[in-house]
């Protein structure tokens, strides 16, 4: 029987991390996100799954204690908004160094510096680009539902696990606010440690006498043995890059234009095609479910086939620039978006479109 | 079917809440839905809105910038939606507080005078669902017994004995609900 | 002449080095006491018999490579962050043994809140804490530690208390939070003293086993090479200098 609840973004969240087994949440609040410590503090895990929550003394103790939670094997989570992911940055670079699994959800706010605390898609950069120091990436997640925001908790794990990479599922308020029907799975049961031990002999679980000891770091002092190793993060990009992109298409068989847009500016946008439609306008949307791997090779070629590329962000024109990259200049593309908090609706994406492309 | 409803007013006023109603009411009906609220500063003493959409297909924006209904609960949400209603669409509201009634003559316009009637029935709190009853009685989307399931469902188990004063208030709300402006 | 052979013998051994130690060389600067410090941690680690539970958690400063070592399985954190990754560690399996190793500049300045929070909480971990007044690993700038008056690169004149404020007694301030079950301050310049702090970092971890709560212990230790002074000297002037400022001794115990 399958079970359907109707429930905020935030609260899937916390539901689908206990269900698909997470071993620890470690949080700080911060709005618009809080609802997800509260649920899981509300649902007392602990009880029931074994599973830890703790109530950080800040963003840069929540990313370092699931820094800890990943060296030892185990599926750990954080998540915050905006100012509070920008604090984890340090530690997810280090997550990333030392090649750790793990998930962070940032249910992004508008900034820059504290901000507003309403909805806006303006950590795309920070996201995608590295927003910590050196040459690493963060698979990137962007939901455009609720039911995607639970769902999305357990393909990043797989994620995370599968490149022993940190994943980033790239929400925002809009998707952490609003409630939709959802449907939850199954309580899976958590790892044990013999699971642990066996399929990720890399974790500090304690040193067994059969084996060397397990050591978590990223520091390697030798340029040499750094570049070697960066290579070798380089070449798991490349494999995250041929393998994991996701994206989803609407009406784009037979569309003279294209909006891009992820998350909550998907969903707008896609009342923007039906009114576009109706006005005899031939749009269609390509939603880039990976944020990063970017889903370039699909935008390339319906370049071949479209007049032009409207990104539509709440940002003042971040994924614009990776629209651009991937495309190489053969057609015309623009950026719309409202920022700071505010949100475009589905109208202003149409003018936008009308404006900037087709009267253009 | 697919109806887009905005219900705004001040914070305090159960605007989110009925809104919730009405959407755990969709979901028992088996439909389609989305509640999004305007979240922030704004909720605690100043104005509060929701944008409620039921329908039996997959929703798209969950984000709208016009409506097929509109439920105002105070004045700067009335200067503010009033022109955010479809043509031919519906606008309730409560004159509670209204200094400047609805113009509008290309729009359906119904007035439930809930505040003052909560306040004859000594239940303030059940204010929003007299709103909602009079919404119902003008536009049915969802049957009534998938609204007492969704009260239900929104409501914590502890609060289940107020269930039936709720359902006296929507009554109530069917009966007082008055027609203003008609569009053919 | 007897044969040397004759002499080797399990039962004539007096003194064997512990195998929680790894064959490397330290890349400690000779007369440092961070050597003598892991030395007891791995002694006290064999003689309770939990290498194959302990985790380890390493710092950034001069003991950032102190995975290389103890013959266990270690963690190394983000600089002053090493609470919290203990902290997490120790929730997520709680039948292992926990411990961090920081110096002044990570647990006193950088990390505060991480060590403040990570204490207040009553974590049931072992912080060992090695307090030498000086940033070594970076070249001997002034940390949150350095005493009035003494030179450092990034206060040349010597610490000016007007300007820099007075070193942090950092043990002090934990002892105040009711997590921490065991506070002391010990230091490895005697063998007296080593004898000491070996007896402290047992009574830690078997704090640990107990679930008593967070135990710190601090090692008052010279920096010969920062404080540019032979080992000798920088010994005496520890025990002139340091001591009257961090007196040795637990500081709490219950």
């Amino acid at each position: 029987m399958r079970e359907l609840k109707l429930m905020k973004g935030n609260e899937a969240v916390a539901e689908a991390a206990i269900r698909c087994g997470v071993d620890g949440y470690f949080g700080y609040p911060i709005t618009p996100q809080s609802e997800i410590m509260e649920t899981l503090m509300d649902l007392r895990p602990w009880e029931s799954t074994g599973m830890v929550v703790l109530q950080a003394e800040s963003e840069i103790a929540s990313i370092n204690m699931v820094y800890g939670g990943a060296g030892c094997g185990k599926r750990v989570m954080t998540t915050s908004s905006s100012p509070g992911v920008s604090l984890m940055q340090e530690g997810l670079t280090y997550l990333a160094g030392a090649e750790l699994p793990c998930v962070v959800v940032n249910v992004v706010r508008g900034g820059p510096g504290l901000g507003t605390i309403q909805p806006a898609q303006s950590d795309y950069f920070q996201t995608v680009k590295g927003g910590g120091h050196g040459d690493y990436k963060l698979i990137t997640l962007a939901p455009a539902s609720v039911q995607e925001m639970a769902d999305f908790v357990e393909d990043a794990f797989n994620l995370a696990f599968k490149y022993r990479n940190p994943v980033m599922i790239l929400s925002d308020g809009v998707i952490g606010q609003m409630m939709e029907k959802v449907e939850l799975k199954e309580f899976a049961p958590r790892w044990t440690m013999d699971y642990i031990e066996e399929n990720h002999p890399w974790a500090t679980t304690g040193k067994k006498k059969e084996r060397a000891k397990n050591i978590i770091t990223s520091v390697q002092l030798e340029a040499s043995v750094q570049e070697a190793f960066n290579h070798k993060l380089q070449a798991k990009y490349r494999a995250v890059e041929e393998n994991e992109v996701l994206f989803e298409e609407v009406l784009c068989d037979d569309a003279e234009y294209i909006i891009v847009a992820y998350g909550s500016s998907a969903r707008i946008c896609q009342k923007s095609i039906e009114i576009a439609r109706e006005k005899g306008i031939k749009v269609g949307m390509l939603r880039p479910i990976t944020l990063y791997p970017f889903p370039a090779e699909q935008l390339r070629k319906r370049a071949e086939q479209v007049k032009g590329m409207l990104s539509v962000e709440m940002s003042a024109g971040q994924m614009v620039e990776d629209v651009k990259l991937a495309v190489e200049c053969k057609i015309p593309v623009e950026h719309f978006g409202r920022f700071g908090g505010s949100v475009h609706s589905p109208g202003e994406v149409v003018e936008a479109l009308e404006q900037k492309l087709i009267g253009g | 079917m697919k109806e887009e409803i905005i219900i705004a007013g001040f914070g305090g006023q159960g605007v989110l809440s009925m809104g919730k109603i009405l959407a755990y009411s969709g979901v028992m009906g088996d439909m389609e839905v989305s509640w999004m609220p305007a979240y922030g500063p704004e909720m605690r003493g100043g104005t509060a809105n929701v944008t409620v959409i039921l329908s039996d297909e997959r929703i798209s924006s969950p984000i709208l910038h016009e409506y097929d209904t509109a439920i105002i609960l105070n004045q700067q949400s009335m200067d503010k939606f009033e022109k955010d209603v479809k043509p031919g669409g519906t606008l309730i509201y409560d004159s509670n507080g209204i200094t400047h009634h609805p113009t509008r003559t290309d729009i359906n316009i119904y007035r439930v005078d809930a505040t003052e009637e909560a306040a004859r029935m000594h239940s303030i709190k059940t204010f929003n669902m007299i709103v909602l009853g009079g919404y119902l009685k003008v536009n049915p989307v969802v049957e009534m017994k998938n609204v007492i399931a969704g009260l239900k469902k929104s409501l914590p188990e502890r609060h289940h004995h107020l269930i039936p004063m709720n359902e006296n208030a929507i009554a109530r709300g069917t009966e007082i609900i008055k027609e203003v402006s008609m569009v053919e | 002449m007897s044969d040397i052979n004759t002499i080797i013998k399990p039962e004539n051994l007096t003194y064997k080095r512990t195998e929680v130690l790894s064959d490397n060389d330290l890349s400690y600067c000779p007369g440092c006491g961070h050597g003598t410090v892991h030395k007891l941690i791995a002694e006290v680690i064999e003689e309770m018999d939990i290498q194959d539970t302990t985790i380890g958690i390493a710092p950034v400063g001069c003991s950032v490579l102190a995975y290389n070592y103890l013959e266990i399985d270690w963690q190394q954190a983000a600089h002053g962050r090493a609470p919290a990754l203990a902290t997490a560690v120790k929730r997520l399996m709680p039948e292992k043994n926990v411990f961090s190793y920081q110096g002044d500049g990570d647990l006193a300045a950088i990390g505060t809140a991480e060590t403040i929070h990570a204490c207040n909480r009553g974590e049931n971990i072992v912080m060992i804490f090695i307090n030498n007044g000086i940033y070594g690993m970076t070249g001997g700038q002034m940390a949150p530690t350095t005493l009035p008056g003494m030179p450092a690169s990034t206060c040349p004149a010597g610490r000016d208390v007007s300007h820099d404020g007075e070193p942090i007694k950092i043990s002090e301030i934990l002892a105040q939070l009711p997590g921490t079950c065991y506070v002391t301050r010990q230091s490895v310049h005697t063998a007296a003293n080593v004898r000491k702090t070996k007896k402290a970092l047992r009574k830690a971890f078997e704090n640990q086993k107990a679930n008593k709560g967070t135990s710190l212990v601090e090692v008052v230790s010279n920096c010969n090479s920062g404080w540019k002074m032979t080992p000798v000297k920088s010994n005496e002037w520890m025990e002139e200098n340091m001591f009257p400022y961090y007196p040795l001794g637990d500081i709490k115990n219950k």
